[in-house]
């Protein structure tokens, strides 16, 4: 009997709900932990980046104006979604992180989780961040948190899927669209959360996921005039403070790296959401 | 013109303030001699020098925050909250006990008329230090996680259009938290700043807890870049807070940052006129439009453009310009000889660029620094004077038709501090606020602060608030969540 000769992947980013090439061309050779070939990664380059800011703009209207409820619902579709790939995320995890397939199954639980824990924060975060505040004057006054706008997030190097899920979903589930670099050396539970994010009902362009390199998209990420917030997490150590520097031109804010990546699997808090908040308060007089 | 009553004079009287013919820095509750060389601080409404002022170096900067660390290590951090809290109440006390004389100093100091040092600045600063005094021992309620920690000492640059408020929106919840401060006010207006160094004191303040260095852009500079500063905050220019936040990168400061605005006050064609021009008037005159989230880009619904811009310049012909000193002044002096060029190199822009300049007839002093009070009209998006802060009292005119317009043009600005909103329906109200851009918004009034009420930025306007819960947050390390 012969053997079946495997389909060997050439994955694409994910870019405006859409899957296109990288403008470059250029694509890089994905291998597991030990040097296998697992497949072919497209290699962003800074116009698929530049392309993906304007992919997060255009969404972050009508991602941020969606209700809570909505947003929510939609955020519990993509652990659904990824529940139904489980076994695949397990594989990819196991591969990239040379993770036993009990662990690897531990990390793709606790990412799965880890979004429907995200999912039901949309509806709260008002309630919970949000003021009435009882100024001295006849006034109406209430402050409400509101998402900062387009947030460029460099993802955990290590952490493939935990780590990734653990930095996108909090800056969605704020109301924010994203611009994502993934890891550069395990991109491909990245890819394949692409594709549940495609077929989740989250809208084109909320999420843009660019495989390549953080030490080359960073820079242009970080000073991009049409980005509001940047997230250090997966910068390289030696380059985060030049993309903070970078980040002042315009005032962005910046979540910085951790002295080293975190354990993942630790109950998040509000840590991750708040950076990418802003506090709208609104004052009305009362009177008849 | 509109005829005016004849008023008499009713200078508010400066004796109750005894200005020192020189300050130096305080510095671990005492004043010492700076090491730079003395400026002198004037008056700008009569360019008489008012005092010689000492400049930290940063060696003074060096003992300062030498001495903040001490007194967070030892007494300040240690202290029981309760405790911190009964300084805090002390200190709003004895301001409001020296209003009076806080509020003629500033005058003096700043230029800006008596009554809004007396009825804005000074009552709001005590209301600061009143409200966060409260917060000092039940920090764990105030949704930072149960045991949130100061960052220990906190640089502090203010700047020169609300000096002593400014600095009640720092050292407050500073203090409150349990963190202590070295603060440098800005170069043109150091002295209510030193009274109330005076006023810790009186208060018996634990030496060090607060620490003023006075001086220009460099002793700003040594303040934040200090290794042994924790958490920065400054309020001023979006340029300089640029230059700031490129300072602090790959540092562990924590950075809050209040910037410049410029912010649309949205007229439509519904809104009560005449309390909208008194809202124009307030959002765009108040302090001579040295305010970061003054109303400087007016949008009217284009319908009643002639009907607004026909009220406002008969309502701005009546305001008073002149001695800040005098209780009916309006509007009182441009804060320095180099705003006061900025204002006229921008107005004059306007005008080059094809907007059409108004002002009233109006006597301005022969000494000291004035601008009256100016409307632009014919202005489009793209003029300078409607996108520049110009930081004084020039107001530029635009129209719109719908609302998804006067949110678009209001939304057009690379800041996002403040906006307001005039209409009669409620609906129209929350739905266009839902939509700009900015972190305050008035509806139906303006330029209203509380210490109760956030305050702070959307885009290059800055990060971080101001007040409130949420405020607090700035000079927390919250634990968990």
């Amino acid at each position: 009997m012969s053997e079946r000769l495997a389909v060997r992947k050439t994955f694409k980013l994910y870019l405006g709900g859409a899957f296109p090439r990288s403008e470059s061309g250029r694509t890089y050779a994905v291998t597991d932990h030990r040097g296998g070939f697992l497949a072919n990664a497209a290699h962003a380059s800074r116009k698929d980046a530049r392309d993906a800011v304007v992919a997060a703009r255009a969404a972050f209207g009508t991602w941020s104006r969606a209700t809570a409820y909505n947003r929510g619902q939609v955020l519990y579709r993509v652990a659904e979604v990824m529940e139904g790939r489980h076994a695949q995320f397990c594989e990819e995890v196991a591969a990239g992180e040379g993770l036993s397939a009990g662990r690897a199954r531990a990390a793709v639980d606790a990412a799965v989780d880890r979004w429907v824990w995200y999912a039901g924060w949309t509806d709260k975060l008002a309630a919970v961040l949000g003021s009435a505040n009882p100024v001295a004057g006849p006034f109406f006054d209430f402050s409400l948190p509101e998402p900062t706008g387009v947030v460029a997030v460099l993802a955990p190097q290590r952490s493939s899927l935990l780590g990734l899920v653990s930095v996108l979903a909090p800056v969605l589930a704020s109301g924010n669209t994203a611009v994502v670099v993934t890891s550069r050396e395990r991109p491909l539970p990245a890819v394949t959360l692409g594709e549940v994010l495609a077929t989740s009902d989250v809208p084109g362009g909320v999420v843009n996921l660019l495989t390549g390199d953080a030490a080359e998209l960073g820079p242009w990420l970080a000073e991009h005039d049409d980005v509001d917030a940047v997230d250090l997490t997966g910068a390289p150590p030696a380059q985060a403070m030049e993309l903070e520097r970078l980040a002042a031109g315009s005032i962005k804010r910046v979540l910085r790296p951790p002295a080293e990546e975190p354990d993942w699997s630790a109950d998040p808090g509000l840590s991750r959401m708040t950076p990418f908040l802003e506090t709208k308060t609104v004052w009305h007089p009362k009177g008849v | 013109m509109t005829q005016l009553f004849e008023y008499a004079p009713a200078p508010e009287s400066r004796s109750i303030v005894d200005v020192a013919p020189s300050y130096g820095l305080f510095v671990d509750g005492e004043f010492v001699d700076g090491s730079g060389e003395p400026m002198k601080t004037v008056n700008p409404a009569t360019e008489e020098v008012l005092s010689e002022v000492a400049v930290g170096t940063d060696a003074d900067v060096d003992r300062a925050v030498r001495a903040a660390r001490r007194a967070f290590t030892r007494v300040w951090g240690p202290m029981r909250p309760a405790d911190r809290g009964k300084y805090l109440f002390r200190i709003a006390r004895l301001l409001q006990e020296r209003a009076r004389e806080f509020a003629v100093l500033e005058s003096l100091d700043n230029g800006k008329p008596i009554r809004e040092s007396r009825d804005v600045d000074v009552p709001l600063a005590a209301a600061h230090f009143f409200y966060h005094a409260g917060w000092a021992d039940k920090l764990e309620y105030a949704g930072h996680g149960p045991d949130p920690r100061p960052h220990g000492v906190a640089g502090q640059v203010i700047p020169w259009n609300f000096p002593l408020l400014m600095l009640a929106w720092k050292v407050a919840p500073a203090l409150a938290t349990g963190n202590t401060v070295v603060l440098k006010p800005a170069e043109t207006t150091p002295l209510t700043a030193l009274l109330f160094a005076e006023v810790c004191r009186q208060a018996d303040l634990p030496p060090g807890v607060v620490n003023v260095v006075t001086g220009a852009g460099e002793t700003g500079r040594a303040v934040v870049e200090h290794a042994d500063v924790d958490k920065v905050a400054f309020t001023g220019s979006t340029e300089v807070g640029r230059s700031i936040a490129r300072a602090v990168a790959g540092t562990r400061k924590v950075l809050t940052l209040e910037l410049g605005g410029k912010a649309a006050n949205i007229v439509f064609d519904d809104a009560p006129i005449d309390q909208a021009v008194e809202g124009i008037v307030r959002g765009i005159f108040f302090n001579q439009g040295h305010v970061c989230c003054a109303g400087s880009r007016l949008l009217v619904q284009e319908n009643v453009h002639d009907e607004v811009v026909a009220s406002l310049q008969r309502r701005i012909g009546t305001l008073r310009v002149g001695d800040p000193l005098d209780k009916n002044t309006d509007i009182g002096a441009i804060n320095s000889a180099e705003q006061l060029a900025r204002i006229r190199e921008l107005s004059e822009i306007g005008e080059a660029e094809g907007a059409h300049r108004w002002q009233p007839a109006c006597d301005l002093p022969d000494r000291g620094y004035w601008f009256p009070p100016t409307v632009f009209t014919d202005v489009s998006p793209a003029h300078r004077i409607a996108r520049d802060e110009v930081f004084g009292p020039v107001l530029s005119v635009l129209t719109f038709r719908t609302p998804d317009e006067a949110v678009a043009k209001a939304n057009n600005s690379t800041y996002g501090l403040s906006a307001g909103v005039w209409t009669e329906k409620g609906s129209r109200i929350l739905a266009i606020t839902d939509r700009l851009r900015a972190g305050v918004v008035w509806a139906n009034t303006f330029n209203q602060f509380d210490p109760t009420s956030p305050f702070g930025g959307y885009k290059q306007s800055g990060y971080g608030r101001e007040g409130g819960r949420q405020g607090l947050a700035a000079y927390l390390r919250s634990t968990h969540p």
